[in-house]
């Protein structure tokens, strides 16, 4: 996979495909990135594993939270790694770790690790890099869209009415590439000068 | 199927726009609505903590200004984008998220009239410094650059002289001086030029001109490129750090590549209150499905027009860089290959009188204060937009006393050249 740019394709067949998914540094605190996702997917109908083991004992919007992915317990079909790049190495070797092996791993916004992502692809596992979900669902539903950000995506169907929020539509046709290279090349260069 | 990117004519149809899901209406509705309801209080709390996307109350967000940010924020190839009551609605609105008291930053010398007094004049008294620099000289932007400066500002087509500026050049030097190269792209619109391909971090425009094109309304918007890192240095805090006002959030972390465009909304737009009006959105974005060919028309025409002028007895000089001749069509051809614009100047053999007799004689074209619109325009920038600014500050700006602004619409080409001729008295 080529990590610079993903195809929509790519995004929405995960999107679509996935069901439960372990948030591993899910933070109970309102203000934070990962609590907005949490939120956000969980109402979207994903059923989603706050993993924080700082936070054991306590639940996030009615979800326990787990020490770590071993103590799961049940199948994942995604692993959302909300930590900065140089804490993302030792977490997917514990994802890898998960039997039965999850079907995607998935690094938030900043979190890059190439080598990482080479050796989940390397046992058939998807990864996705820099991005966030809440971000690609709410792109490829067009519900970002009221934001005024760019959907890449073009439609000239009725668009699905939406009531608790919108659901990812499949038949809005994608403008080619993922992201914009620049967004990365940003990214990128701040990991390297650390 | 494979993804296919559509083109530009594409784009200024369709980015953004669906058909209604309640009516199923073709045409984007006008939301003429100052609110909107909530779910319930917790999807409330969400809109209100950022946690959700979707819409409080016009200030903020409205669903028809929404369809024209992400429409121009596709044809720029940017990321996001935030419309504002007027052009220069959106250069305040993006300024107050970079700069502080006693800040600086760098602007071309060859800018709007209004551009010079809002910078000079309005910023200063905010404590935002302006630098000026030569845009014809890059290096004066590299000497001008010290611990203080935060962003460069440039016109890609500068107004009125029509000169086209080196954007890649000028956006090296912001790259160097780890600050965001923010680009006025008004006359150029991004059917001629889209800064971000050529290193822009920031497109701003007045939508009142080519965009919006029919001179009915006004408008302003900002682009997100989504290439500027505002987290590395702390040198914009608005962006990197926690927000009070949002309990904590930190705009950079929470929204990537298009938290400019989101601190531009929620930081600006919803404090300072220059919103644009769903009405005027509505006008706007009826008369970019048409950019293309207006576009096409208006440099047709101009090109036109100046070839008509440089031969004329009465002419010393046309500035247009469409033009061989033109110190500028090296730039021209290479960052508007299709087409130079259509706003530029000439000067006359008679000096200021000639000037202002030329805007009395003339039939066909309107004596007004804009640009980009369907009607050509002229105006004589010396004894109206740039009537403050001292005569030497006239001629580094391009609006020198005996310098005519001409803004080409899309008339038949043989009728505003005969309407020139008459009143030049040729
Ligand atoms: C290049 C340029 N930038 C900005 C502006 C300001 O835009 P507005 O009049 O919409 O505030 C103008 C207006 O003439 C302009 O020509």
């Amino acid at each position: 996979m080529n990590h610079d740019s993903y195809p929509d394709d790519y995004i929405r067949a995960i999107l679509n495909s996935v069901k439960t998914i372990a948030m591993v540094g899910a933070s109970p605190q309102n203000v934070r990135p990962s609590y907005f996702a949490f939120k956000y997917l969980a109402e979207r109908g994903y059923d989603m594993i706050p993993v924080n083991p700082g936070q054991l004992g306590k639940a996030l919007l009615g979800k326990q939270f787990v020490a770590s992915l071993a103590e799961i317990g049940r199948p994942i079909d995604m692993v959302d790694i909300f930590r900065s790049s140089e804490h993302v190495m030792p977490l997917v070797e514990q994802a890898l770790a998960v039997v039965p092996l999850p079907k995607v791993i998935w690094m938030q916004l900043g979190a890059r690790n190439d080598e990482a992502a080479a050796r989940a692809e390397a046992v058939g596992v998807k990864v996705v890099m820099n991005r966030c979900p809440k971000i690609e669902y709410g792109r490829l539903s067009s519900e970002i869209s009221w934001m005024g950000v760019n959907s890449r995506t073009i439609s000239s169907k009725r668009g699905p009415v939406p009531t608790q929020g919108m659901r990812l539509s499949l038949n809005r046709a994608s403008v080619a590439g993922g992201d914009t290279l620049a967004s990365d090349r940003a990214a990128k260069t701040r990991n390297e000068t650390g | 199927m494979t993804e296919r990117t559509p083109g530009f004519a594409t784009l200024a149809v369709h980015a953004g726009a669906q058909p209604d899901p309640t009516t199923g209406a073709r045409v984007t509705p006008i939301y003429q609505t100052t609110s909107f309801v909530f779910n319930d209080a917790d999807h409330a709390a969400s809109l209100f903590g950022l946690q959700a996307f979707g819409n409080i109350y016009t200030r903020i967000t409205n669903p028809t200004t929404a369809v024209l940010e992400e429409r121009v924020a596709a044809l720029e190839g940017g990321t996001a984008a935030l419309a504002t009551a007027s052009g220069h609605a959106a250069q305040l609105v993006l300024f107050q998220q970079l700069l502080k008291p006693g800040d600086e930053f760098i602007a071309a010398r060859k800018l709007y009239g209004g551009s010079i007094n809002q910078f000079k004049h309005a910023f200063q008294s905010f404590g935002w410094n302006v630098v000026w620099a030569d845009p014809d000289d890059v290096a004066s932007f590299k000497a001008a650059v010290t611990p203080k400066t935060k962003a460069i500002f440039i016109e890609s087509i500068a107004n009125p002289s029509g000169s086209v500026t080196d954007i890649e050049a000028i956006a090296e030097v912001a790259r160097d001086a780890g600050v965001p190269l923010i680009v006025d792209n008004t006359l150029a619109t991004p059917y001629l030029i889209r800064p971000i391909d050529h290193g822009a971090d920031i497109v701003v425009h007045s939508l009142t001109k080519f965009l919006g094109g029919h001179g009915n309304s006004l408008g302003g918007i900002i682009v997100d490129a989504g290439t500027f890192d505002w987290s590395k240095d702390g040198k914009y805090p608005m962006l990197s750090e926690p927000r009070p006002e949002y309990h904590g959030i930190k705009i950079q972390e929470t929204f990537g590549n298009f938290a400019f465009a989101i601190a531009c909304r929620v930081l600006g737009l919803r404090d300072l209150g220059p919103a644009l009006s769903p009405f005027n959105a509505f006008m706007i974005l009826t008369g970019i499905e048409t950019l293309p060919l207006r576009m096409q028309k208006h440099c047709e025409n101009a090109k036109a027009i100046a070839e008509f002028l440089a031969t004329h007895p009465a002419v010393e000089e046309v500035n247009y860089a469409g033009l061989p001749a033109s110190p500028y069509n090296k730039f021209a051809r290479k960052y508007a290959p299709k087409g130079a614009g259509a706003v530029f100047t000439f000067s006359l053999k008679g000096g200021y009188q000639a000037g202002v007799d030329l805007v009395s004689n003339l039939k066909l074209f309107s004596h007004l204060a804009n640009v980009g619109d369907t009607r050509s325009l002229v105006i004589h920038p010396a004894s109206t937009t740039h009537s403050q600014l001292d005569d030497a500050q006239k001629t580094s700006a391009g609006a020198a006393p005996n310098v005519v602004r001409l803004s080409i619409g899309i008339e038949d080409k043989e009728d505003l050249i005969a309407d020139l001729e008459q009143a030049l008295g040729g």
